[in-house]
């Protein structure tokens, strides 16, 4: 059987042309990720039954006659997502016995969609980390080589993609947690603008960076998936109330006079020569199509990533206060008194990493110390956006990679959080300008995958998924597949 | 700068973290390192540059009617407390 080698719009033509059922095509995947995840680890919770009951309803629908292109179409989602009645975890012990009491908003629409659910994919504790081994339920391996990173924060969902455990995966990105693991793991990955897609029942980390977005094997995967993800939601006060392009239907915009702008200070001296000139091969494609290349200057941009470091810690240091052992979540054992419970509890629920973010938060927004951290952080914030701005008065779409290497070795970054945290120095921009970006793969150094990042103005989606999708019509990284997952 | 022990306990008490003797040196020495780290912003000039609080100029967060949208599900999300008594949340005596 060779079901996992097709893709989202392969499988949707084949469950309506009915060569096969969503039923024998869940079975195959729940048979992989059994085979598969004991090595990878992408999944913390696998919901075969769930995932059987929902593609009979899929089948069923589709003999009516009814049903959506995704129905019967198996997805993962990243644990991060709040699902009815099945544990979420987040990836942390806080949560590990948590178990959600409604559906995120993006869960309900792919499941009022048809979508069947497999499991939960693992996850960087929080969503806080560029690698996944901060997770409670240990790192993910990434399938190109079990000794090294698939990324994070949303490993699993990448890792589990990459595999071909699940034909896609929600994942969310707050510092380049889609992007980044895409191109690490030789996927696709789509960061959508902020507030292009809903964040109801996504636990929070920093909530004016983070975004929900979708991990799959091509742009015209990623542009099936957000058509019925994106959209607005009344009970996200952040959702951004603008009609949702038929991003599939768009696909085919032309490249022909299209304006590429080259961020000078991503594309010079410092970046490693093996992942400049594939990038640069990249490029060569697009001027191939009939882009106009334009050099674009954002000087603020590399102080993006300790500007994040100080926004995303405060911000996170006030979303976590919610975990006080009481209404949800861990719970010490024998607390003394109300202040030793909530002490306990924070202290063995959160890992290293999450606890190292909630004080430098706290200490960031703290007596004193506010206006010269996160006041200064929300001014530089200011610049690289307007960066940003003048950058897109010339420019159409800007690229630059994805992410400084190729993926690491477990274990080799996390004795130095600085280290860890500047690998995220390509993807954070985005986040902090509240912009759409893009990772496709575009090539390999060293039999590891390398991402081509394309970053859009806000709600430009549909203009870059299409640049991925010209691009992924002109090469076949995006379909190479690690041998032992063919 | 360089943060004191007593400074990373005063900051683990305010985010009610409890924070173990073999756990404290390891966060002293990093969240030094990243409050040097950041400290770079410092040298940029923003005497007249706007804070950033939204990605979307011009948006702001949308206010909802303050009406009753929701029914009654206290009992499903109780089911996840930790320690529940008739109906309320159970913690350690507070008041003697």
């Amino acid at each position: 059987m060779t079901l996992h080698t097709l893709s989202v719009a392969e499988l949707s033509a084949g469950l309506a042309a009915r060569r096969y059922s969503s039923l024998e095509l869940t079975e195959h995947f729940l048979g992989r990720i059994a085979a598969a995840n004991p090595k990878l680890n992408a999944f913390i919770t696998i919901t075969a039954e769930e995932a059987r009951a929902a593609a009979r309803a899929a089948d069923a629908e589709r003999a009516r006659g009814a049903g959506t292109a995704l129905t019967g179409v198996p997805i993962a989602h990243k644990d991060i997502f709040c699902t009815d009645g099945i544990k979420t975890s987040c990836g942390s012990r806080m949560l590990d016995n948590f178990v959600a009491p409604y559906d995120a908003t993006i869960v309900a629409r792919l499941r009022a969609a048809g979508v069947v659910m497999l499991g939960k994919t693992n996850m960087d504790e929080f969503a806080m980390g560029s690698s996944n081994e901060t997770s409670w339920y240990g790192p993910v391996r990434n399938p190109w080589d079990l000794d090294r990173v698939p990324g994070g924060s949303s490993g699993g969902s990448a890792a589990a993609v990459a595999a071909r455990l699940a034909p896609a995966a929600t994942g969310t990105d707050t510092g380049g947690s889609i992007r980044q693991p895409a191109a690490l793991t030789g996927i696709t990955g789509i960061k959508p603008t902020y507030g292009r897609v809903s964040r109801f029942g996504m636990v929070a980390f920093a909530s004016s960076l983070d975004q929900a977005g979708v991990l799959a094997g091509s742009a015209e995967d990623c542009a099936l998936l957000l058509r019925t993800m994106a959209g607005f939601d009344p009970r996200d006060s952040t959702s951004v109330d603008r009609p949702v392009p038929d991003y599939p239907a768009e696909l085919g915009q032309p490249m022909r006079g299209l304006r590429i702008g080259l961020v000078k200070e991503f594309l010079g001296d410092g970046l490693d020569p093996g992942t400049a000139a594939l990038i640069e091969a990249g490029i060569a494609v697009y001027r191939k199509l009939g882009a106009e290349l334009v050099e674009v200057s954002c000087p603020a941009l590399p102080l993006s990533v300790p500007t994040y470091y100080v926004v995303a810690p405060a911000e996170c240091s006030s979303n976590l206060s919610r975990y006080d052992g009481v209404r949800f979540g861990y719970r010490c054992q024998n607390p003394r008194d109300l202040l030793d419970l909530y002490q306990r509890s924070r202290g063995e629920g959160f890992g290293a990493e999450v606890k190292r973010r909630i004080m430098t938060g706290t200490y960031v927004l703290s007596a004193g110390y506010y206006d010269a951290y996160y006041l200064k952080a929300q001014k530089v914030r200011s610049l690289i956006n307007q960066d940003f701005e003048r950058a897109f008065a010339r420019a159409d779409l800007l690229v630059c990679p994805t992410a400084p290497t190729p993926a690491f070795k477990l274990g080799d970054k996390l004795d130095d959080p600085i280290t860890m945290y500047l690998n995220d120095i390509f993807t954070i921009g985005a986040n902090l300008a509240g912009l759409p970006g893009l990772s496709v793969p575009c090539g390999f150094l060293g039999g590891l995958p390398v991402g081509l990042q394309l970053i859009g103005p806000h709600f430009a989606e549909s203009r870059l998924l299409a640049a991925g999708h010209a691009y992924q019509r002109e090469t076949d990284w995006h379909r190479r597949v690690p041998d032992a997952y063919r | 700068m360089s943060l004191t022990r007593r400074e990373v306990e005063a900051i683990a008490h305010l985010a009610r973290l409890q924070i173990t003797e073999m756990e404290l040196p390891v966060y002293v020495a990093s969240l030094s390192k990243i409050l040097d780290w950041v400290d770079q912003l410092a040298a940029v000039d923003t005497s007249a540059v706007t804070p950033m609080a939204h990605p979307l100029s011009g948006e702001v967060q949308r206010l909802r009617a303050d009406q009753v949208t929701e029914s009654d599900h206290h009992s499903r999300y109780q089911a996840n407390a930790p320690q529940v008594v008739a109906g309320l949340y159970s913690v350690p005596k507070v008041i003697e």
